[in-house]
């Protein structure tokens, strides 16, 4: 599928800004299922800094932006060519120990229902069965409703409270399965779903567990199913925070109004 | 009572490495040894060398107190402990290089892959990364007790940032303004090349992009913490400007101080804070302290970090325990250095053992330091023991247990005059383009009588360390 993001991050400052800087995981992953044509990622006034391919296999770019400044736009857009390979991550270069992914961090602390959630992987036939129920009884635990959660939500707060985004399913869905000896973590991309293209959940994230002998797959609990050509992978970590696509900061007492717009759509070929 | 190994009396002789000390020690009237040991204390206040000690109260810019009575060590016995020490800091370095690229230690199964990949101190943002020279722990601080003539053990590795290194040198600097007859009459290896020297090593990893004399920084976390003393001292012995983090920052692929004369480029930054807090944008997002931007600039090869990020995972007490492995694996090599034998509570079959005999060890968090979170089991009272038999129990895999070791004693000066007070030894191996240490290290001296531990967080002293020329 020939898809097509146009997705732009726009911060202003109540009051100029000394400067920002700031390191962008915003270049789709390089694996079987993804070809990039084209890509570009542009952020006004910015200087571009250094750039690597981290462990993970993520491209990271670093920028600084000089100030004073109220207003800083990031835009990135490009085409990506996606084949669907049932979330399997084949041909995807990392160095990063699958057992790194074991570690909890503050978002992600298994609780005794995230626990017994991480149960499900033991009872299955196989682990990849286990891992497609954990998906379901993930999806099935938390409902769909923006506007309940927060970025700081964790795992255990969203499936307590039983509805949450994106974020929150798939951070539940590595704590759980993390619990129940599965290395897992958090995957940030794009997602083409509804005819406009102009989905709020555009911006997606979801989870993406390791089974002995496949390797990495992905499971987006909250569409119930693995990643196929409609998705864009972009970076991964071990929580919401550590696989941001931006992580940034400014210099300044200014106060940052954040504004994000994504469309994901599907293009003739 | 216990024999311990006393360093300078052994079946009523004096040893021939204190055999200089013999006349001065016991000729030295007590109001001299008093007025001396008033000035020496008038010095280190007025130089203001000060240790701010957690969780007792009381002073926070305390002294920390100074002993006049030296540590000594033969030439052929610390020739014998540098082998070890060179050795033990080259294995580290190797375990650091490997677990942050292919891994082989783990896949041979020589250390099992858990206690390294879901360590806290495991940082998987620079996986992949070989840092210049292939060296991520650039000073490593190694713990060393004697038991006995020839018995040296290494009690922990500290390979992130050790401190302590100042006290080495003042005590050096006092003696020697102090008693220097001393130093005429005896043939004492000097340690003054160490500021040099730790020049030298930090500015041989220089990162790829430096293409000119690199610009050295210590990076310290400001006047609050208790070691800044140490990274002034350092940095003003050295020549090299002591920031903070807000004295820094990032702009396109590289790191500038800000001076004066405006920006100047940094390439090498040693660094006297924890990972979590040098960059916000990779660690801690609310860290103040550290320079936002400053690991993309590290990993892409434009400044180095000194110790490098994610060293921390070779000096862990649990991965302390396969050291000797380390020296097998990576050198091909039998360790010089003993370690402690260790019991690793997150095992059923050690955590039973420990759980038995908990009132002979010493128990440690695996993570803890300073002195900070232990058992000493001989020590404690019935209470105490249970009240950690149930932390250990809470948590297993957080602690380790040793034997109590019967630490040596060197003769000390005290209220009642000179006794035996147990000690134990910091060298500090520098390691870059080569590995080198000065002949010496801190000699820390336990003052409460018949205390074993001996962390200045926990009322300990220090001593001049010296090593005879041949």
């Amino acid at each position: 599928m020939l898809l097509s993001v146009d997705h732009v991050t726009h911060y202003r400052y109540d009051r100029p800004v000394r400067g920002v800087v700031q390191s962008h995981r915003l270049m789709p992953s390089k694996f079987d299922g993804q070809q990039v044509l084209d890509w570009s990622v542009t952020m006004t006034g910015g200087t571009m800094g250094s750039a690597f391919r981290d462990g993970a296999g993520d491209w990271v770019q670093g920028w600084t932006v000089a100030g004073p400044v109220d207003e800083i736009e990031v835009r990135v857009s490009g085409r990506v060519l996606t084949t669907d390979l049932a979330g399997i991550l084949r041909g995807h270069k990392e160095i990063v120990p699958p057992e790194a992914y074991l570690r909890d961090t503050d978002t992600t602390v298994a609780d005794a229902a995230l626990i017994e959630l991480g149960q499900l992987i033991a009872a299955a036939d196989s682990p990849l069965s286990g891992c497609h129920a954990l998906m379901e009884a993930i999806s099935a635990a938390i409902a769909y409703k923006p506007g309940t959660t927060r970025a700081q939500t964790t795992a255990a707060q969203a499936l307590a409270q039983g509805e949450g985004v994106c974020q929150d399913h798939a951070q539940a869905l590595i704590s759980a399965a993390r619990a129940g000896g599965i290395p897992a973590r958090y995957v940030s991309g794009y997602l083409q779903s509804g005819q406009d293209g102009m989905d709020h959940e555009a911006a997606h994230a979801w989870g993406e567990l390791y089974v002995a002998g496949i390797g990495w797959i992905g499971f987006d609990p909250a569409n119930q199913c693995c990643p196929d050509a409609r998705y864009i992978r972009i970076g991964s970590g071990l929580d919401a925070q550590d696989a941001a696509p931006i992580r940034g900061i400014s210099r300044g007492s200014g106060a940052e109004i954040l504004s994000v717009t994504v469309a994901v759509q599907t293009q003739e070929q | 009572m216990t024999p311990y190994f006393n360093e300078m009396f052994q079946n009523n002789a004096v040893r021939p490495p204190y055999a200089g000390l013999e006349g001065w020690s016991a000729d030295m009237p007590a109001d001299i040894r008093l007025a001396k040991q008033a000035e020496a204390e008038a010095l280190f206040r007025r130089i203001g060398i000060t240790f701010a000690v957690y969780g007792e109260g009381g002073d926070p810019d305390r002294l920390i107190p100074f002993d006049m009575f030296p540590r000594v060590f033969t030439h052929s016995e610390w020739a014998k402990l540098e082998r070890g020490i060179k050795q033990r800091a080259r294995a580290l370095n190797a375990f650091l290089v490997d677990v942050y690229g292919r891994g082989e230690i783990v896949r041979a199964g020589r250390i099992p892959g858990k206690l390294v990949y879901q360590n806290d101190a495991y940082e998987k943002s620079v996986c992949g990364f070989v840092p210049p020279k292939g060296v991520y722990s650039h000073i490593v601080g190694i713990d060393i007790v004697r038991t006995g003539p020839g018995e040296f053990y290494v009690l922990e590795d500290n390979c992130r940032t050790p401190s302590g290194v100042s006290y080495m040198l003042e005590s050096r600097e006092m003696m020697m303004r102090m008693f220097p007859d001393l130093f005429r009459e005896n043939r004492i290896e000097p340690i003054d090349s160490y500021p040099d020297k730790l020049r030298r090593t930090l500015a041989s990893v220089a990162p790829a992009k430096c293409d000119r004399a690199p610009t050295v920084v210590i990076l310290t976390p400001g006047h609050f913490n208790s070691a800044y003393y140490e990274h002034s001292f350092l940095a003003d012995l050295m020549g090299v400007e002591l920031v903070e983090g807000q004295d820094l920052f990032v702009d396109g692929a590289f790191v500038y101080m800000r001076t004066t004369e405006g920006p100047k480029r940094v390439d090498v930054i040693y660094r006297r804070l924890d990972d979590a807090f040098i960059d916000p944008l990779c660690f801690r997002p609310d860290s103040m302290l550290g320079v936002p931007g400053l690991m993309d600039v590290y990993r892409s090869g434009g400044v180095s970090i000194c110790s490098a990020p994610g060293a921390g995972v070779a000096d862990d007490k649990a991965v302390y325990t396969y050291v000797p492995e380390m020296i097998r694996f990576y050198l091909g090599e039998e360790p010089l250095l003993n370690n402690v034998p260790t019991w690793k509570c997150g095992e059923a079959s050690d955590l039973k053992y420990v759980d038995e005999n908990l009132h002979e060890l010493v128990v440690k968090e695996v993570h803890g330091s300073g002195g900070y979170g232990m058992l000493v089991g001989p020590k404690s009272t019935k209470q105490q023991i249970e009240e950690f038999r149930l932390l250990i129990k809470a948590d297993p895999s957080n602690y380790i247990a040793q034997p109590t070791l019967a630490l040596s004693t060197t003769p000390t000066f005290v209220e009642e005059g000179i006794a035996p007070r147990h000690v134990d030894l910091r060298p500090y191996c520098l390691v870059g383009e080569r590995i080198e240490l000065v002949p010496g290290g801190l000699t820390r001296v336990a003052l409460r009588e018949g205390s074993l531990v001996v962390n200045s967080s926990q009322g300990g002293g220090v001593k001049d360390t010296w090593v005879l020329s041949e």
